[in-house]
């Protein structure tokens, strides 16, 4: 991997982190580094200095917060996966990150790295929006909670400034929600074509994956469902208002399809669990 | 030569050895050319072209030189002296083919996205990479030519001084009439017309090249990740001027070529004729991605077949219209990819009357050349989805429309129409066995049911039986051919003082296994255990004879040559020990390594006895030289013909498009086995390779000509995650042509893969009437197709 010349400096806390991270413009948090590389190895990226925030120590791990569970930023996907207290009161989210990547992508990368660096094609900003979870981020200015809803701007975008840290993400515990995960894709390790996470409990959310420039929610299908919609109608409605990509993978059109066919999938099959 | 042998169980001929090459690539000892560090080495980076089609006006290595490390800049009119000659082309199909003038670097204009316009020499690879980023190229562009169509038209000719862009047409017609005829007589005719798209070999190792100059003796040692460490040999005193005498080429270990490394490349070139020029070792590694565009491409055919067939759909001729992407340029073989095929669109069937065609085009795209299989698997291809077409139309089961037309096992040896004597084969029990093995009655059970039930998820189930000509040799068929060089493979077998065995090789392995195989060769012909026997290979001063390994001719081939090298060690040991053991030559047996006396068991001569006897001299024949070594120049008499057939299952989820492969079955039949383990491996990376074809790999292109799939995140390399369990069986049906009864098997698995997986979509979506889909069978094309035929 060749890419462009660039300065690396690793923190050992939060607060050096951010001071690195505030002291050049073209700053970029280094986690797991699986998304992060890629693109600068292809010189997409050339950001000119990396601050490794991957050995702070505090970031790793999941906690019971009461009402929610914490999971640190930079706990791996692997570990996400096999947690008991994540596969108890939210076992959506194991789900989602047993089906990420390949097994060494998973054992790398990290939880917050894939919610910081905000890809639509991710599964698990889906997973966070259906889930009705919130991130935690450090700045200059301390500490604020952003919620999902809030946090993916646009491609590759998100509300976190480029001298915040994000730190935690906060889902909110859901031992007895009905849900499902349905990706679609051509080779188990390649982002989904499209997919789509479904939480119902009471309200039904449903986090879509590849069908917007950013992480997104099918409010289309939501509403119809708050309606009274069955699953087959409500799913006819799960790209309303979105602007699906299109590229070698697949059409926008074929996008729109897939997503109903996946939406009313997952509602049928959160309707079982 | 009709002498094969069945191996029996105690031969070390025919032993599902462990591969005693995967210790050391397994633990990271092996060194492949990335791993050679060489001090004082410069790095070099290739600017190349991001325009499929252009002039170039001007290239400004300024800001390059700015960059801190580099060294030097050189641009195409730089380096245009340091040529003796422009990359090889070898094989000039026909007496007229137009070639293009390739050189390493472009002069003028730009023929295709990654075609190189300057290198820049560092003393870091970085370096090199951030000063090829620095260097300004102004190019003005022209129309790209992406389409074999347009490309035909002429509308735009991409090399003008050719006039033209088609480089050859040529035909293979025994007799234009009997096949007109047998169209107008015929009760059925299908026609296919089936795209083979462009493949990214991929192998896991990329190219790579060190070339390490001697100053003051004029040395160069040439250490490349290549297929054809001989070839390159010469092809690189042809075109840099230095003395054969002068180069060394050494291939190291080697990830992987699949033909992608069986060419002569510009980087092999310029590092040399820069090691020349600025007197220091030179390095290039190649990047995944420039591999994408700057490594040669396979397949790119468009075909047209037409089958004639009497009432029983028994085929009556077949006539074949070719169309093949050459590629921006002519490298090593490309010419002569589509003749491979051409002998083969009859397949295993007795077919009475045949036409083949073919026009080869240049294109604003990356050159194309052999790609595992070269030629077969889009022939293969062909006729297996075309014989499908057939059952449809005369309303039989795929399987009995082979059963109908294939060459019987008495015919053999069989003149095929196209002018081939097959060797020998066994299509029908092959077929049978595989239709066995994969439970094809229960299949067709749950197919119904499933259709009955309208279920979403559709079950296909295809077939394909192949067979192909590897060995690539006699050589004067090949001089027929107009292939400029021969087929022979060489052996070199010697006996060390202490009992231990050499044997050198000329065939090139990459990740094939020969050191275990030809050890087990040696062994099991000597009685001594394999693990006695070493085999050398990849270095030109080491073996200097040798054609290298490409075209599954390696065993076929080079494996039959250690066996009759091995063989001539054993007769001169023979003298010696009857010399010493005061015997008649014929009054001894040689087994389990030992020379006795018949009837007289307690006179022996251990093998390794009589290597000291041979080494110390003390005691020989009259007349007789010192040491035990032999060598042989295998010529074949014939091509060998393995054969095989492949069933597929696929599960089609007729909401998505998507196609899941759940069962595959291959029975192949590559003659005796020397190591059934190895044979295995070859068929499960192979079926893998044709699978990957059908269902997930495509070079895409733009229509400007830019590369699209130029990421292995964009390139679909399928990985285990996607295969089932693949069922494989065998049948042996030997080789009467060679010694060992031995056939090639390195590309049967993709030969026969392609056409079984497409007839599985086919199959299960034939209710809708839906009878052919472009490779590859993605979820959109396979969805679109049930959407348009339900309109």
């Amino acid at each position: 991997m060749i890419p462009a010349k660039f300065d690396y400096a690793r923190a050992s806390s939060v607060e050096e982190a951010v001071r690195l991270l505030s002291s050049e413009e073209d700053s970029k948090a280094l986690a797991g580094g699986h998304s992060l590389l890629p693109l600068m190895r292809l010189r997409i990226a050339a950001p000119t200095l990396l601050v490794d925030i991957g050995r702070i120590k505090g970031l790793s791990g999941v906690r019971d917060k009461g009402d929610a569970v914490g999971i640190g930023a930079l706990t791996r996907h692997a570990d996400v996966a096999s947690d008991a207290t994540v596969g108890r009161e939210a076992p959506l989210l194991a789900k989602v990150a047993s089906q990420i990547g390949d097994p060494q992508v998973r054992h790398r990368g990290t939880f917050g790295g894939s919610i910081a660096h905000g890809d639509p094609a991710s599964d698990l900003p889906a997973a966070c929006l259906a889930l009705g979870a919130s991130f935690v981020a450090v700045g200059p200015e301390g500490e604020r909670v952003i919620p999902a809803d809030d946090f993916f701007q646009g491609f590759l975008t998100t509300s976190l400034e480029a001298n915040e840290v994000l730190t935690e993400i906060l889902v909110p515990k859901a031992a007895g929600a009905r849900w499902s995960f349905q990706k679609f894709n051509r080779r188990a390790q390649d982002w989904a074509i499209v997919g789509c996470a479904v939480v119902q409990n009471g309200l039904t959310r449903i986090g879509l994956v590849n069908m917007e420039a950013a992480p997104v929610r099918a409010k289309g299908a939501e509403e119809a469902l708050a309606d009274g919609a069955s699953a087959g109608e409500a799913a006819g409605h799960a790209s309303d208002g979105l602007e699906p990509p299109s590229d070698l993978n697949a059409s926008s059109e074929f996008r729109r399809h897939l997503a109903s066919v996946l939406v009313r999938r997952g509602l049928e099959e959160a309707g079982k669990s | 030569m009709t002498t094969t042998e069945a191996p029996p169980e105690e031969r070390v001929f025919g032993q599902r050895l462990l591969r005693k090459e995967d210790p050391e690539l397994l633990t990271g000892e092996a060194r492949f050319v990335a791993d050679v560090d060489v001090h004082g080495a410069l790095y070099i980076a290739l600017v190349r072209s991001t325009l499929a089609h252009a002039r170039i006006v001007s290239i400004d290595v300024g800001p390059a030189l700015e960059v801190p490390g580099v060294t030097a800049v050189f641009t195409g009119a730089d380096l245009e002296q340091e040529w003796a000659g422009p990359l090889p082309c070898a094989w000039p199909v026909t007496e007229d083919m137009k070639a293009p003038t390739h050189l390493p670097l472009a002069v003028g204009k730009v023929c295709y996205t990654g075609d190189a316009v300057a290198v820049v020499v560092a003393e870091s690879e970085y370096q090199a990479r951030d000063g090829a980023e620095a260097v300004v190229v102004e190019y003005e562009p022209l129309p790209p030519v992406v389409d074999l169509g347009d490309a035909v038209s002429d509308r735009v000719v991409i090399h003008e001084d050719l006039g033209t862009n088609k480089s050859y047409t040529w035909e293979l017609s025994p007799d234009a009439e009997a096949v007109d005829r047998a169209f107008a007589e015929a009760t059925h005719r299908v026609h296919g017309h089936y795209i083979q798209q462009r493949l990214i070999p991929a192998a896991m190792e990329p190219r790579g090249v060190v070339v390490i100059p001697q100053p003051f003796g004029g040395e160069y040692t040439v250490i490349s990740a290549t297929q054809i460490p001989h070839i390159l040999k010469v092809m690189l005193a042809l075109t840099s001027g230095i003395s054969e005498t002068s180069i060394r080429v050494i291939a190291p270990a080697v990830g992987g070529g699949f033909g992608s490394k069986l060419d002569v490349y510009a980087e092999e070139l310029l590092s040399l004729v820069l090691a020349r020029r600025l007197k220091r070792p030179i390095r290039w590694i190649e990047t995944r991605s420039e591999g994408t565009q700057a490594t040669i491409q396979g397949r790119g055919q468009i075909q047209d077949i037409e089958l004639a067939a009497d009432a029983d759909g028994r085929i009556t001729a077949i006539r074949v219209k070719l169309l093949a992407d050459m590629g921006a340029y002519l490298q090593l073989v490309t010419p002569g990819v589509p003749l491979l095929g051409a002998f083969l669109y009859a397949g295993v069937y007795d077919v009475p009357a045949y036409s083949f065609s073919c026009t080869s085009v240049f294109t604003n795209l990356t050159p194309t050349d052999a790609y595992r299989g070269a030629g077969r698997p889009e022939a293969t291809y062909a006729i297996e989805r075309a014989i499908d077409q057939l059952a449809l139309e005369v309303g039989v089961d795929p399987a009995e429309i082979r059963r109908r037309n294939y060459i019987k096992p008495d015919q053999f040896p069989y003149n095929s129409v196209a002018g081939l004597v097959y060797d020998s084969g066994n299509y029908v029990g092959s077929l049978e066995k595989a239709l066995d093995l994969s439970g094809y009655g229960e299949l067709r059970k749950e197919q119904e049911r499933r259709r009955e039930q309208n279920d979403p998820v559709q079950l296909g189930i295809g077939l394909s039986t192949y067979m192909e000509m590897c060995g690539l040799a006699p050589s004067r068929v090949l001089a027929s051919l107009r292939y400029v060089a021969g087929g022979w493979e060489a052996a070199t077998v010697r006996l060390l003082p202490t009992g231990k065995v050499q044997v050198v090789t000329g065939t090139s392995p990459h990740g094939q296994g020969h050191e275990t195989s030809w050890s087990q060769i040696a062994a099991d012909r000597l009685g001594v255990s394999p693990d006695d026997v070493e085999v050398l290979h990849g270095d030109t001063a080491v073996s200097p004879y040798g054609l290298d390994s490409y075209g599954s001719r390696s065993l076929a081939v080079g494996g039959v040559a250690v066996a009759i090298a091995t063989d001539r060690v054993i007769e001169k040991a023979r003298q010696i020990a009857a010399h010493q053991l005061e015997a008649a030559e014929e009054d001894l047996e040689f087994t389990a390594g030992t020379f006795r006396v018949k009837g007289s068991p307690e006179k022996s001569m251990p093998l390794g006895a009589v290597a000291f006897e041979a080494f110390t001299a003390h005691n020989l024949p009259d007349g007789m030289e010192p040491n035990l070594e032999a060598s042989s120049h295998f010529d074949p008499p014939n091509f060998t013909f393995p054969f095989g057939t492949h069933v597929c299952v696929v599960e089609i989820d007729t909401e998505t498009g998507g196609v899941r492969l759940r069962g595959y079955t291959a029975v192949d039949d590559c003659g005796n086995q020397v190591n059934p383990l190895i044979v295995e491996g070859q068929v499960h990376g192979g079926v893998v390779q044709g699978v990957a074809q059908a269902l997930f790999e495509e070079a895409s292109y733009d229509s400007q000509g830019n590369l699209l799939t130029s990421t292995l995140v964009d390139y679909l390399v399928p990985a285990a995650s996607e295969f089932p369990s693949l069922t494989t069986g065998t049948t042996v049906t030997p080789s009467p042509t060679n010694l060992l009864g031995v056939k090639g098997v390195g590309e049967a698995g993709t030969i026969g893969a392609a056409p079984a997986v497409i007839n599985a979509v086919c199959d299960a979506l034939s209710p809708y009437g839906i009878h052919d889909i472009d490779m590859p069978a993605t979820p959109e094309r396979v969805w679109t197709a049930i959407q348009e035929a339900a309109r």
